[in-house]
């Protein structure tokens, strides 16, 4: 066997750890023993190799020229005698504190990111993305150390704003919805998405709760919206790590940095201007078939290197949601999103991730259970709260708020200091943070009689 | 306190909204925890989702049924060989097995219509709605002269490999019902994909779509009407998904007005 010889695209994808996706695209280890004898390989590659060997031509791909374009050598300057197998030994030396990490950040390439994470057991990648801090703000401070925040997804299958406004209260009495109340909609046109960014604008206002919110369609509606004077706080995009999948999404680099602007434009954020929410997954690229042979989880690490070009307030990995072909089961699953947090924290991204499968999936509650648990202690920025982990829009399963509760209590976890201290005023939290019974009086409770249909 | 229980669960006092939405609100809690019953009512959900998407599907049984009806059927198989591959292997089962490539080739060729019957994730959606739809389908098309292929039954089949299927038939517009993922509280959605000019490739951007089919959902009824309105539609324009707008009015009468031109027949 001569891995020496091979290609970084076919090192990567024969050292990932087993998955069905790569397997589908036929760029899978043979064998158990061709992925580690593959990792050995690729720990001694130095990192160097990745700024002169692009898994992806750089004439042929903008998110290659992107990641390349913009690397910060000066950042790199400190690992750049490593290997790859000696930048995950000092990861997990005291020397790479915080703020080491955080300053080295811009000088760590999506490629790197993703070669690191796959000689990785799990407790490493935990480790490491627990010492690493990425703050973000609009209408509060999201990524603070002790805080783990929740996105309120109240969606409902005919986007029936009394529906949305039950789940949304539901959602506010269990103390969720600090990163953003955020509806996916059924009806995906301007007139609906409008409708339903008033809708929420208004409970924001009237209750004056410090969050923002989203209505999750293509950035160009979006951008509609703003053009008519909606009142547009977050502007949300799906997003993929090759040119060709952006494409299969409708959307460029171009594309993005319109919508960036046209959001920021409006300054609706009190606390600070991160305005974008983007949402990933491994296994995208592939579906699109635009993965160039390249694996799925390196693929997912590239669009971390979309992101972070627009400075989001938020970077959701939907990590079960794309089905068994992808991620077979629980263990997949568990370890995909462990990998893409940890990818997206290096990166210096706001990293959430909606711990979900689907029912095709080898996987239930008690799989998810772990990777929440796990999550929390890698200081997971953001999950989703879906009323009894119950999407009956999307038809999967996700977190629910008792799940948010549940990590916030057993991890000694607070919502953004904002927010917190709007559930205070509210008594829905005390001051630690627990739960407090919600009075029939609560004027929280008039929330769903405020709605206009 | 003697003989008597100690309320351990919190209530939420707003589950007069439940009537707004089918989500699971205000559940309660106990300290912050899900209440068991809550528990035990979404793992239900959950293990009747799972077995749908493990049941067989029932094909004889479908073939009997149709034929009841006197609508003739040819019994097919993907190249997949089991679930699971089923599961991992899309591209798999977008393709037909060997022996029934061959089936099919010696067909007769050359239809207006084909509909075609797939487990895809769901065999209880196969058996609750696919065969009301497929009859209630055909009688509408009796009504016309419009030429269709023998109801092709499919196991382990994806929506593309009608486009194999309705290529070998010589097909201009093929109906695809197929068993749906299944939701935790709709283990039984069927789903019905329109392709005109189907041929292996296609990608589901020249598809129509209706899905959801199942009782408590849309109700086979009122997909047969919708399934009728975006075939005559389809045939008239010469095509299917994006440019084929649904704006079917209430009192649409199926095939009323249609007018097919054969080309070469």
């Amino acid at each position: 066997m001569t891995y020496t010889k091979m290609s970084l695209r076919e090192l990567l994808a024969k050292a990932t750890p087993f998955r069905s996706g790569d397997v589908l695209a036929g760029i899978a280890a043979a064998n158990e023993e061709e992925r580690v004898r593959a990792q050995m390989t690729l720990a001694d590659v130095p990192l160097s190799r990745f700024l002169q060997e692009c898994v992806i031509p750089y004439e042929e791909d903008e998110v290659t020229r992107l990641i390349i374009d913009e690397h910060d050598k000066e950042a790199f300057a400190p690992i750049s005698g490593f290997s790859v197998g000696e930048f995950r030994d000092w990861l997990l030396t005291d020397q790479a504190t915080t703020e080491t990490l955080t300053q080295l950040s811009p000088g760590i390439t999506p490629e790197m990111a993703a070669a690191v994470s796959k000689l990785m057991r799990i407790q490493d990648l935990i480790l490491v993305a627990a010492k690493c801090q990425v703050i973000t703000k609009f209408r509060n401070t999201i990524g603070l150390p002790g805080t783990l925040s929740v996105r309120l997804q109240p969606n409902h299958p005919t986007d029936d704003v009394r529906g949305i406004a039950a789940s949304t209260l539901d959602g506010l009495c269990y103390g969720c919805g600090d990163a953003v109340i955020g509806i996916n909609p059924a009806t995906d046109n301007v007139e609906n998405i409008t409708r339903l960014l008033h809708m929420l604008d208004g409970l924001i206002e009237s209750y004056q709760i410090p969050t923002q919110s989203c209505v999750l369609t293509h950035v160009t509606t979006t951008m509609e919206a703003i053009h008519n004077g909606a009142p547009v706080d977050l502007c949300f995009q799906s997003i993929a790590g090759t040119e060709k999948a952006n494409r299969s999404f409708g959307v460029d680099l171009a594309l993005l940095k319109e919508a960036h602007e046209a959001t920021l434009s409006l300054g609706r954020g009190n606390c600070g201007d991160n305005v974008m929410y983007f949402e990933t997954g491994q296994g995208s690229a592939l579906s699109a078939n635009a993965n160039h042979g390249v694996d799925q989880q390196t693929i997912e690490a590239r669009a971390y290197g979309v992101a972070r070009k627009f400075h989001p307030l938020l970077v959701n990995t939907v990590v079960g949601f794309i089905g068994p072909e992808y991620l077979y089961n629980g263990k997949q699953i568990l370890r995909a999103g462990l990998e893409d947090h940890f990818c997206g924290k290096l990166l210096g991204l706001p990293m959430g991730v909606d711990i979900c499968y689907t029912n095709h999936a080898e996987a239930d509650q008690d799989d998810m259970d772990v990777l929440l648990t796990l999550l929390g202690n890698s200081g997971c920025t953001f999950i989703m709260g879906v009323p009894g982990a119950d999407d009956i829009m999307l038809n999967y399963q996700s977190t629910s708020f008792h799940d948010a509760a549940y990590i916030r209590k057993l991890l000694n976890l607070k919502p953004a200091p904002e927010f917190q201290a709007w559930l205070e005023s509210l008594a829905i939290h005390d001051k630690a943070g627990r739960l407090l019974p919600i009075e029939k009086s609560n004027r929280l409770l008039e929330l769903n009689t405020e709605v206009n249909v | 306190m003697k003989g008597e229980k100690i309320s351990v669960l919190t209530r939420d006092p707003w589950d007069a909204l439940q009537k707004f939405t089918e989500a699971r609100i205000a559940l309660g809690r106990c300290g912050s925890s899900l209440p068991l019953k809550e528990s035990l009512k979404f793992k239900l959900a959950h293990a009747k989702a799972r077995d749908a998407v493990h049941q067989p599907v029932q094909m004889e049984m479908v073939a009997e049924q149709l034929a009841s009806q006197g609508i003739d059927t040819l019994q097919l198989v993907s190249s997949v060989k089991d679930r699971e591959e089923y599961l991992t292997r899309p591209d798999k089962g977008r393709c037909l097995g060997t022996a029934s490539k061959k089936v099919l080739k010696n067909q007769p060729k050359g239809y207006d219509l084909g509909i075609i019957i797939s487990d895809g994730l769901s065999a209880p959606a196969i058996h609750q709605s696919a065969v009301g739809v497929a009859c209630g389908f055909m009688e509408i098309l009796k009504t016309t002269s419009l030429s269709v292929a023998p109801v092709s039954l499919v196991r382990y089949g994806r929506v593309a490999i009608g486009d194999e299927i309705g290529e070998i038939l010589g097909v201009q517009l093929t109906v695809v019902l197929i068993g749906e993922r299944p939701g935790l509280s709709s283990p039984n959605s069927l789903g019905a994909y329109l392709t005109y000019a189907p041929s292996p490739g296609i990608t589901d951007e020249s598809r129509n779509c209706i899905s959801n089919i199942r009782p408590g959902g849309m109700v086979v009824a009122e997909a047969i009407r919708k399934i009728a309105y975006l075939s005559e539609r389809a045939l008239v324009q010469k095509m299917t998904g994006v440019g084929l707008k649904d704006k079917m009015i209430e009192g649409y009468f199926p095939m009323e007005n249609l007018v097919v031109n054969r080309p070469g027949k």
